[in-house]
């Protein structure tokens, strides 16, 4: 029952944190677009966190430059698991237009793992809400699986 | 009282960019403040270096995402400069459609911004749903939001049709009547002028002597905007007032701010009535000759210049870029001192910083260790680095 709870909580109230790794704004812009009236991503539940202690899932936008490269690493160690990243934008994925330039480590899969790429240069706020639904499937399927593992376990345990 | 420092960033809910600040506090007042930059700093100007004029113009849109059609423009300017080529009337009429109609989303986003520092998120939503009516125009006429892609050497890619025209009219209508919401908001709601009245003061010799730029320095009662002082694209063609006054605090400034809207609007009507038939654009070599050239351009922030110095073959031989924030950053320090801490998220916004504009790498000088290394000597460091784990380079 109170599995049901937390699966229920964690799929319908995902808190964001939104980092900047290096991005040129544009992404960061569309990300709080993507927030306000027009697009309205809050209608899933989402909401935009000033600290990671407090979310779920952090949006990344922008290639990793050397030296937010510890802060990142930092803040990923801070969020509380179960902790979902998603790379916002072409540079977030692969580096984009800067990948090669001599401040700029690649994409956010350099430095943390990510479970969802969003590309586009800039993204626009569909592609965003788009891929913010596949996530929040994804994280309902898992939990699914994982609640049906258990019981399965459980269960094997009661016939011995 | 014990003297604490506070260090806030590279990520903190006020900034939405990663940028440090350390603050020395007394109690809640703000004694001294010091910024770190370079958390945004890409390389962008090296990385020009080694691309091809029209793959610098998709680069250097990309400093950054709001004030994209300043900084390509002011590229182009230059190459142009450099190159001789004249572009034709309606390209530049486009040009500063497309840069006024970017003003009015970058104040819009401002306002809002400045809303939420302030706890005003009403204000925030609002502002944010009407900036949408720009966004929309941007996307009809350039084909994307945000990075527009107009320029190129020699004039537009894009060309204005008469249905475009009427449609961007219809919304800076619409716009005007919001504006004059917002003017109400503003100036008669006591709560937003008892909030920023008075913060982050600037005073009009502080501001001169630390070359504040844009809606800063016009806050502190200086006439300084370069669509003035030194007119560029279409702006001798038209009609509008600097827009100025005496505050000289973060009140101040987001009256210049929602009064330029308005001027924006003005500008935009004007040329769309006048647009001239004619070309979009003019063909532009290739190879640029050599020679070197400055372009100025007023950012919905400030002064933006860029320095272009070409050599004759595809590449530009060097590319600097003083974005608007850089030149704003000197008096951030003047306005946090002094002020309290809880009034250091608007007084930041204020200036309305673009960071990855601005971010760039400093060398270090003065403490005995020289920090400009030549190749020779980082070659020397590297072999002596293997040398150490066992591998030996030095014959290779």
């Amino acid at each position: 029952m109170l599995e049901k709870i937390v699966k229920w909580a964690r799929v319908k109230s995902p808190w964001i944190l939104h980092f900047n790794t290096g991005a040129c704004n544009a992404c960061d812009i569309e990300i709080v677009a993507t927030l306000t009236p027009k697009f309205d991503l809050e209608r899933f539940g989402a909401q935009l966190k000033g600290t990671p202690r407090h979310a779920d899932i952090i949006l990344c936008s922008g290639p990793v430059t050397r030296q937010i490269k510890d802060r990142l690493k930092r803040i990923y160690e801070q969020t509380p698991e179960p902790k979902y990243i998603v790379a916002v934008g072409s540079c977030a994925c692969s580096g984009g237009v800067f990948d090669g330039c001599y401040s700029v480590m690649g994409g956010i899969d350099t430095t943390i793992p990510v479970d969802a790429y969003i590309p586009g240069c800039p993204v626009r706020p569909e592609a965003i809400i788009d891929g913010m639904v596949k996530l929040l499937e994804r994280i309902e399927r898992e939990e699914e699986a994982d609640a049906v593992a258990e019981a399965a376990v459980e269960g094997g345990v009661g016939n011995e | 009282m014990a003297r604490i420092k506070v260090p806030i960033g590279p990520q903190h809910p006020a900034l939405k960019e990663p940028e440090s600040f350390n603050l020395v506090l007394e109690g809640e007042r703000i004694i001294d403040a010091e910024v770190k930059l370079g958390y945004n700093h890409r390389g962008i100007e090296k990385a020009c270096e080694s691309r091809n004029i029209t793959q610098c113009i998709y680069l250097i849109e990309r400093i950054c995402g709001i004030c994209s059609h300043s900084h390509s423009t002011t590229f182009v300017q230059a190459v142009e400069e450099i190159a001789g080529v004249e572009p034709p009337p309606r390209a530049l009429y486009i040009r500063t459609i497309i840069a006024e109609l970017e003003r009015i989303h970058s104040h819009l986003l401002w306002l809002g911004v400045a809303g939420h520092e302030v706890g005003f998120d009403t204000l925030f939503m609002y502002s944010w749903r009407d900036r949408e009516t720009v966004m929309d125009l941007l996307a009809l006429i350039t084909g994307n939001r945000i990075n527009y892609g107009m320029n190129k050497v020699g004039g537009v890619r894009r060309d204005i049709d008469s249905e475009q025209a009427r449609l961007i009219l219809e919304s800076i209508d619409l716009l005007t009547e919001r504006t004059e919401y917002y003017i109400k908001v503003a100036v008669n709601e006591s709560t937003l002028k008892v909030r920023l009245a008075g913060v982050g003061k600037l005073p009009r010799e502080t501001a001169l002597s630390l070359g504040a730029v844009g809606p800063t320095v016009r806050a502190s009662g200086i006439p300084r905007d370069i669509r003035k002082d030194d007119p560029y694209a279409a702006y001798d063609q038209v009609d509008f007032n600097v827009i100025t006054n005496e505050y000289a605090d973060v009140f101040g400034r987001t009256l210049v701010r929602i009064y330029e809207l308005l001027e924006s609007y003005q500008i935009i009507r004007a040329l769309i009535q006048n647009l001239p038939d004619g070309p979009i654009a003019v063909k532009a070599p290739r190879k640029i000759p050599a020679g070197e050239a400055v372009s100025r351009y007023e950012a919905p922030r400030g002064e933006n210049i860029h320095y272009v110095r070409t050599n004759g073959s595809e590449f530009p031989e060097r590319v600097k870029v003083r974005a608007p924030t850089l030149a704003n950053l000197a008096s951030i320090r003047e306005m946090l001192k002094g002020g309290f801490l809880a009034d250091f998220p608007i007084v930041i916004a204020a200036i309305d910083p673009c960071f990855s504009c601005a971010d760039r790498m400093i060398r270090l000088s003065g403490d005995g260790k020289d920090a400009l290394w030549d190749w020779e000597r980082l070659r020397n460091y590297s072999i002596d680095w293997y040398k150490l784990r066992g591998i030996d380079f030095s014959n290779r």
